[in-house]
């Protein structure tokens, strides 16, 4: 058929070209997130697997070697009043802090994302509304926040995740919703309407995949910030309770035998300070990964 | 012949700092199934915001205010556009009408392929399952000329060029089978060889299916190709409205004189130094549009004690030919 055959200049496009080899091989270039994503990796296998190969479970009282120092007995990293195996303390507290971190990021951003697009995509006084409740959440200092709400509950692994989102999910909100102020006018949206598209298709499947990688960012950086407000409560002991081990009411145990016994407090400091850096270094390499104004050749 | 659309005395007022402006004003037009309309006009004469109120896809009032009646030949009867809630609209965009728009560029989701993008526009006017959905983007891909259309469902926007985008876009805008077709400058950014593609298929694609186009655009040379009948719209009125073929050998209006004469032709070459013919002065800020006729400022026949007094309304010149013009009887001699 004459006329609609296709040129050579439309043939030219070639073979496809995934989307994303470019973040990819940019995220792999980035030292230090590729050294915090392998941290990552071993910390979170090691809570998984590590508590089943020690000989000691993290409950388990020793009184002959109360107080142990690392490397000097049984105990590989100490002991501590109790007898307590420091290392499968530190291997459980793991688990419930690196959940805490990650449900927790789960919720904020799933709120925030929701919170983000309505307010974006209605914009007007659903929008205006809407981030004025952001200003207003964030007009209160998070920990005073996060007090208030952890005295006003339970003590729960479930309640601690939950007021933990309840305190983050603002800047996730703040980042869509100016994402999707920007979008939301672009040509293929408002070409997408013309063709009958619906305000839930509109958001869901036209926007959100837009806006996925600002999102993914604002994520990692939200489980550092989770792991360590977990710390903070439980370190002043509105958090985990013990006789459950979280890494921050670990510290709040070792404070009385700081001069004693500092490995008490040391190692699950160090635990914490790398977990949280690494997630924090994996979110720097993500965002340099993703930035389409970094998207030059080389 | 019954229309298909039938626009009467449509207006479009948007609100600024500056007080009302004024976009459109007794725009009336209608549309036969299978006909094609070209809105001809300058940059600013409405040509766009009248496509844009038969959408409802300008902002809500109390931002815009749009008046008149817009009727459309609907699947389950006629339908008054402009009093249809929301909801129903949503059916009718795309369902019934669809649009196409300037920048095949920036028309379509970078992120989606462009297949799933055409099957996505499938399912929310027909339903069925995905695979369904996707074998039908595929089709329609194939019936846009589109070669190879099985794997390059699979390409996102980025991999193609500016025509196989506009491609793409058309396959879209029929995936449910609409009755009429707006196409805002659907070649203006696309080089000529691609343009002449383009209006080939779509001319191919009406003859198949019977689809009715409103084709917005600034260039006659377009218009020659594909219109059947054209609307010249100059500072948010219409001012001439008729069969192509006349409206080019005849118009009445000196502004769509002045457009014809704008444009380059080959057997009239100029000489070296000469310049084309232009049409002085510009298209009046809407805000202060003269209340008399709004292309006397710049017209060579304008007669101040007629034509800076009254504004013309349309008159029948012929059995198809409107002319807002209070001097065509001169012109026409």
């Amino acid at each position: 058929m004459s006329g609609v055959g296709t040129s050579q200049m439309e043939m030219a496009a070639g073979k496809p070209v995934r989307q994303g080899n470019r973040a990819v091989r940019r995220f792999l270039r980035h030292r230090l997130a590729i050294i915090g994503l392998l941290i990552i990796l071993f910390l979170v296998l090691a809570c998984a697997i590590g508590p089943s190969l020690l000989p000691y479970n993290q409950l388990h009282i020793d009184l002959r070697h109360r107080f142990q120092a690392p490397f000097m007995g049984p105990h590989i990293l100490g002991s501590d009043q109790l007898g307590r195996d420091l290392l499968a303390r530190l291997l459980m507290a793991g688990r419930i802090s690196l959940t805490v971190g990650f449900v927790a990021m789960v919720l904020s951003t799933a709120v925030g994302v929701i919170i983000g697009l309505a307010s974006g995509f209605y914009g007007g006084r659903i929008g205006g509304a809407l981030m004025r409740l952001v200003d207003a959440v964030l007009c209160f200092p998070s920990i005073f926040l996060l007090l208030t709400l952890a005295a006003l509950t339970t003590p729960s692994l479930l309640t601690i995740t939950v007021i933990i989102a309840l305190t983050a999910w603002m800047q996730v909100a703040r980042i869509v919703d100016g994402q999707v102020r920007a979008l939301r006018e672009r040509d293929y949206m408002i070409a997408a309407e013309a063709l009958g598209a619906s305000d839930s298709r509109l958001m869901f499947r036209e926007l959100l995949p837009n806006i996925v990688a600002p999102i993914v960012v604002s994520a990692t950086l939200n489980v550092a910030n989770a792991i360590l407000m977990e710390a903070y409560v439980s370190y002043l002991g509105y958090g985990i309770q013990p006789p459950t081990p979280s890494w921050g009411n670990m510290l709040n145990n070792a404070q009385e035998y700081l001069t004693t016994a500092p490995w008490l407090a040391l190692l699950p400091g160090a635990v914490i300070t790398l977990a949280v850096s690494s997630f924090n270094f994996v979110g720097d390499g993500l965002r340099d990964a993703l930035d389409p104004h970094m998207d030059l050749p080389g | 012949m019954s229309a298909l659309l039938d626009v009467e005395d449509l207006a479009v007022r948007f609100r600024s700092d500056s007080g009302e402006v004024t976009a459109l004003e007794g725009v009336s037009f209608s549309v036969a199934a299978g006909e094609t309309l070209a809105i001809v006009g300058e940059s600013s004469s409405g040509k766009s915001v009248s496509a844009l109120a038969i959408m409802r896809l300008l902002p809500p009032a109390p931002a815009c205010r749009v008046t008149g009646r817009i009727r459309f030949q609907g699947r389950d009867g006629p339908i008054s556009l402009l009093d249809l809630p929301e909801r129903a609209m949503v059916a009718v965009r795309g369902g019934e009408i669809a649009m196409i728009f300037q920048e095949p560029m920036t028309s379509l989701n970078p992120v989606h392929m462009i297949g799933r993008q055409i099957a996505e526009a499938v399912l929310a006017h027909e339903g069925g399952g995905k695979t369904a959905a996707l074998r039908r983007a595929i089709e329609l891909l194939d019936l846009v000329g589109i070669p190879d259309a099985a794997r390059r469902a699979e390409s996102y926007p980025h991999q193609l060029s500016g025509g196989m985008r506009q491609r793409a876009m058309i396959a879209m805008a029929l995936a449910s089978r609409p009755k009429l077709l707006i196409a805002d400058e659907p070649t203006t950014a696309l080089d000529v060889t691609v343009q002449a593609q383009i209006l080939d298929l779509l001319r191919r694609l009406q003859a198949e299916t019977g689809l009715a186009i409103i084709f917005i655009t600034h260039n006659l040379g377009v218009v020659a190709e594909i219109a059947d009948r054209t609307l010249v719209m100059y500072s948010g009125q219409v001012v001439e409205e008729a069969p192509t073929a006349s409206l080019l050998a005849a118009p009445l209006m000196p502004y769509t004189r002045g457009l014809l004469n704008s444009v380059p032709r080959l057997e009239a070459a100029l000489r070296p130094g000469q310049r084309l013919p232009a049409i002085a002065g510009n298209v009046p800020d809407p805000r202060h549009r003269p209340a008399a006729c709004t292309f006397q400022p710049r017209c060579d026949w304008a007669q101040p004690d007629i034509c800076g007094v009254t504004r013309p309304g349309m008159e029948r010149v012929a059995e198809a030919h409107l002319v807002r013009c209070a001097r065509w009887r001169e012109i026409a001699v």
